[in-house]
């Protein structure tokens, strides 16, 4: 009888215990829906419509910043951005607008820097003449500017300045 | 040969007789009204085949070039001027126009046997085909871009400085013409290996070092030196 008493309790006691839960649960997620809907977005949205598959108006196009100034780099190893625009330039398997500057032989007639020698370098360590293939499409890394305005703040620091 | 001659004195013969039957004023007139309906006709068949319609209505160009050229700023820009087909592609000035039909009775022959009824056989032949336009535009100082673009109304100050000096540097001067640099503006580029682009420094300038000494004259040079040195 003892034991039938204890088993009784302690199935009253995992009752209790269950409602006390499953209220707290309740009243939680009550609290947290409300915090969703009061609570503004310190983030505004960046992509995708409110509504699932709903229609985004597009943004219009930002200006290509193309005064040709080379930009410090934030890093030793960053690509270096482009600083001119490169609209309608075609970079294919066939033809590579970039490297009809860029390439070694033709800096000289354009003026413009080379691409670096890490660029002929393929994976194995060897030194090719020309650009290696796994380099060959520059906006994989390299890529233009704009006046666009940054959507969300930028806290970078140059690892000069974080170090003190 | 003979029949031909033959032939050809028979309607001499008819030719050179005053007409017997019809009198001069139907002969001027008929003439005439016949010479401005065969004018007119062929001058109409000349510019219906000089339209983008035209050009367009085989697969070949619709699918490959075209489909191209709606990619480009000569489809669609801000101002809402379009370059159609024939305006880069056929001269405007008639007798050039002319010569230049002429040269397309080739493309029909292309047509009828297919030479690039399918995307890979086009790609394949892409190259041949860009070189005969580059070739042809570099011939006429680019003219077909001059139609539209032309160097005296072309404001330096409004363009980047970057094109304004290379502009200055090269198209004032006459030193290169449009398609040395503009090449793959409107369609998509063939596979350009080896081909130097317009701003290329001229070979003779490049490397100047080592241009202009052939690798054997530099190695009898060098055997010459090392027998003078063993020779003392």
């Amino acid at each position: 009888m003892r034991g039938q008493d204890r088993f009784g309790l302690n199935a009253m006691k995992a009752i209790i215990a269950a409602i006390i839960g499953g209220a707290m649960v309740l009243v939680s997620g009550a609290i947290y829906a409300q915090s969703v809907q009061t609570v503004p977005r310190v983030v505004p949205r960046l992509t995708g419509a409110a509504q699932p598959m709903g229609e985004v108006p597009a943004p219009p196009f930002p200006r290509p910043v193309t005064d040709d100034k080379r930009v410090m780099r934030n890093y030793p190893e960053q690509p270096p951005v482009i600083p001119h625009s490169i609209e309608n330039y075609q970079l294919t398997l066939r033809a590579n607008r970039c490297l009809e500057c860029h390439r070694r032989e033709y800096t000289e007639g354009s003026g413009a820097p080379m691409i670096s020698v890490t660029h002929f370098m393929d994976r194995d360590g060897q030194m090719l003449a020309d650009v290696t293939p796994r380099r060959y499409f520059c906006t994989a890394c390299h890529v233009p500017q704009t006046d666009a305005r940054p959507l969300v703040p930028n806290t970078f620091t140059d690892m000069k300045a974080s170090g003190r | 040969m003979k029949w031909l001659i033959a032939k050809f004195l028979w309607f001499w013969r008819i030719a050179s007789r005053p007409a017997a039957h019809i009198s001069l004023g139907v002969l001027a007139l008929g003439g005439f009204i016949g010479g401005v309906i065969f004018w007119g006709g062929f001058n109409t068949a000349l510019e219906i085949t000089n339209t983008e319609k035209f050009c367009t209505s085989c697969h070949e160009m619709r699918d490959n070039v075209y489909q191209e050229l709606q990619r480009t700023p000569h489809f669609a820009n801000r101002s809402g001027v379009r370059a159609s087909c024939p305006d880069c592609h056929v001269p405007h000035d008639w007798t050039d126009k002319i010569a230049r039909k002429m040269q397309a009775s080739k493309e029909v022959w292309g047509k009828i046997f297919g030479t690039i009824s399918t995307r890979e056989k086009f790609l394949d032949k892409r190259l041949e085909l860009a070189k005969h336009e580059w070739a042809r535009l570099k011939a006429n100082d680019s003219l077909e871009c001059r139609n539209c673009h032309s160097a005296i109304a072309m404001d330096f100050t409004k363009q980047a400085p970057r094109a304004a000096t290379i502009h200055a540097k090269y198209l004032v001067t006459g030193e290169r013409t449009c398609i040395d640099c503009h090449k793959g503006i409107a369609h998509e580029l063939p596979d350009m290996t080896g081909i130097e682009p317009g701003w290329s420094a001229p070979a003779e300038l490049r490397d100047r070092h080592s241009y202009h000494v052939p690798d054997v004259d530099r190695l009898s040079r060098y055997l010459t030196s090392v027998r003078e040195m063993s020779a003392e």
